[in-house]
């Protein structure tokens, strides 16, 4: 079985996003890139099922600018078998990155893409449901387990109400929720041999989609500044001010 | 403008999130259809009628769609979308789930998560987990949007509008329901809770959650948790607030033993009012509270509950 895993180079979990002074947009110079939380939980459980003999091959795969080919080699040296760049320079949105990835299913036919839920960057949760409705695949979302039964994964899923299992006939594809699995950590000697994998690269604009805007960001502003709050000295008092001045409890 | 929403519910009955998205659509569109489809709908379907400002109830109510999956829903919304301008559905794991589906076979660009109308085309939107604000212009001939529901108030009553039977039966192939494993709770759901009491690593352990229930029970509210005390298998992740799990916006969240990390406070930061509990006083969480307490939790839960 051959399994897909799109990633996505974003801005380090830890870092407190900036927005531009022209509000133009967030600004991202200088900032600390790193391989998106759900993409990792995506690449280590596609390892995972390499490890269990059901994955043969794990291609990773990237879209955007030259400097996302440093996620790729980071997907390499945690065990993915070969990498693929897809090249632009473009602001995509997740419609053009499923279409995208949508003529990759078409050349490599992976029985399986594994993707994270959701980049922490856009915070959008499409690209994986939008890459099902265009290779007229079955979704297993927001998946907490992943289990491959012959010809059919079967996929637990983190719904609102706790959780719902759904069997998917393969090929398919599979959203990773943040409980799937614990990724590992790319030891040296990997990092190493992480270079002399396959990179291919691929320019975005000889897979025949069309990348014009279909959103317009129109501005990007910092969110409503919460006042300064007051500290309180016991339980009585803080009771009495939540009755009396907040007036949430009666 | 037309606008087509999608009804949220569970178990036949209609969940509050759909009356706070119909509040989203007639701020764009005079017309507001809702569709309702599963099995064994019609009350959830008799419930929309009454919700003010929608037009026409669509029923679909079909064995296909009882457990609402993706695959055949999708397909279902695609059949219902012409001639419709907007197709809103709450930004729910349902909604997340199905609605990218449709955007992507009607071949338009989605606005996920929507905090605000603007006009016909233009919406906010949070992005980087709160911390921006993003105005964005759809350009789409049809608009495909989910809704945040935590940030639209639900919207009135009004006598009920009529119900239209469709029959459809989309049997679909992609995809199965095996079975479900439902949380069982006699509180308030998160979503819809006026008041929130949140533990945290601080917890120490899942057997510490039960001194919430005390304080809960008191003030009526929904006992929440951060990622530390999910992840630590202290409750299940359905009680997760933040990025990751449920955005929540009460009149009052209490954050007991959370420290305040960015993805947790993306999920809470809009309460109205935020309680801080913590012994370490240079705990993040610190900044966005309205009233802090730097205490030992241990200590300040029991009297907590004397005290209210």
């Amino acid at each position: 079985m051959k399994v897909l895993v799109p990633i996505k180079r974003v801005i380090d979990y830890n870092v407190k996003a900036r927005v531009k002074a022209d509000n133009s947009d967030v600004d991202l110079t200088n900032v600390k890139m790193a391989m998106n939380p759900f993409c990792e939980i995506a690449v280590e459980e596609a390892i995972r099922l390499k490890e269990a003999g059901s994955a043969t091959e794990v291609i990773a795969v990237s879209i955007g600018d030259k400097a996302c080919q440093e996620q790729l080699r980071t997907a390499l040296a945690l065990g993915a078998d070969k990498a693929i760049h897809i090249e632009t320079d473009a602001k995509l949105e997740s419609l053009h990155v499923a279409k995208l990835l949508a003529k990759l299913v078409e050349q490599e036919n992976p029985e399986l893409v594994i993707l994270g839920k959701q980049s922490i960057d856009a915070d959008n949760n499409q690209t994986g449901q939008m890459l099902g409705a265009l290779t007229k695949r079955g979704q297993g979302t927001f998946a907490s387990k992943l289990v491959i039964e012959g010809e059919t994964a079967v996929v637990t899923r983190e719904v609102d109400g706790g959780l719902q299992t759904v069997s998917l006939p393969l090929p398919a594809i599979v959203t990773t929720d943040l409980r799937l699995n614990e990724p590992r950590y790319a030891t040296l000697p990997n990092i190493m041999k992480a270079k002399r994998k396959p990179l291919d690269v691929i320019a975005a604009d000889t897979l025949g989609v069309d990348l014009a805007p279909r959103i317009e960001l129109v501005k990007v502003e910092e969110p409503a500044k919460r006042e300064a709050g007051v500290m309180v000295e016991s339980v009585e008092e803080l009771v009495t001010k939540l009755k009396t001045e907040a007036k949430v409890i009666s | 403008m037309s606008v087509l929403v999608i009804a949220e519910h569970e178990n036949g009955v209609l969940k509050p999130e759909t009356a706070k998205v119909v509040s989203a659509a007639v701020k764009v569109g005079s017309q507001v259809d809702v569709l309702v489809a599963g099995h064994n709908v019609a009350g959830a379907a008799d419930a929309v009628a009454s919700i003010a400002g929608v037009n026409v109830v669509k029923l679909v109510d079909n064995a296909s769609f009882e457990h609402q999956l993706a695959e055949s829903s999708a397909d279902l919304i695609v059949e219902i979308a012409d001639g419709y301008s907007h197709i809103f559905a709450s930004a729910s794991t349902t909604g997340k789930n199905i609605l990218p589906r449709v955007a992507a076979l009607l071949d338009k660009s989605q606005i996920s998560e929507i905090v605000d109308v603007i006009d016909a085309d233009t919406f906010k939107r949070p992005i980087y987990a709160g911390n921006a604000i993003a105005t964005v212009k759809s350009l789409e001939s049809q608009k495909i949007v989910t809704v945040r529901a935590s940030a639209f108030d639900a919207a009135g009553e009004q006598a009920p509008v009529a119900v239209e039977s469709l029959s459809n039966d989309n049997a679909n192939t992609l995809s199965s329901f095996v079975g479900v494993e439902q949380t069982e709770s006699e509180r308030p759901e998160l979503t819809a809770a006026p008041v929130i009491i949140s533990g945290g690593r601080g917890m120490q352990n899942g057997e510490n959650f039960a001194l919430l229930n005390g304080v809960a029970d008191k003030l009526g509210a929904a006992i929440g948790a951060s990622r530390a005390a999910v992840d630590a298998g202290f409750v299940p992740n359905d009680m997760q607030v933040g990025q990751t799990g449920k955005i929540v916006a009460p009149d009052l969240y209490i954050a007991v033993g959370i420290s305040g990390a960015i993805q947790h406070l993306a999920g809470m930061k809009d309460s109205k009012v935020i309680v801080a509990i913590n012994k370490d006083p240079e705990a993040p969480i610190f900044q966005v509270a309205d009233y802090g307490l730097v205490a030992d939790l241990f200590d300040v839960l029991p009297e907590l509950e004397q005290a209210l």
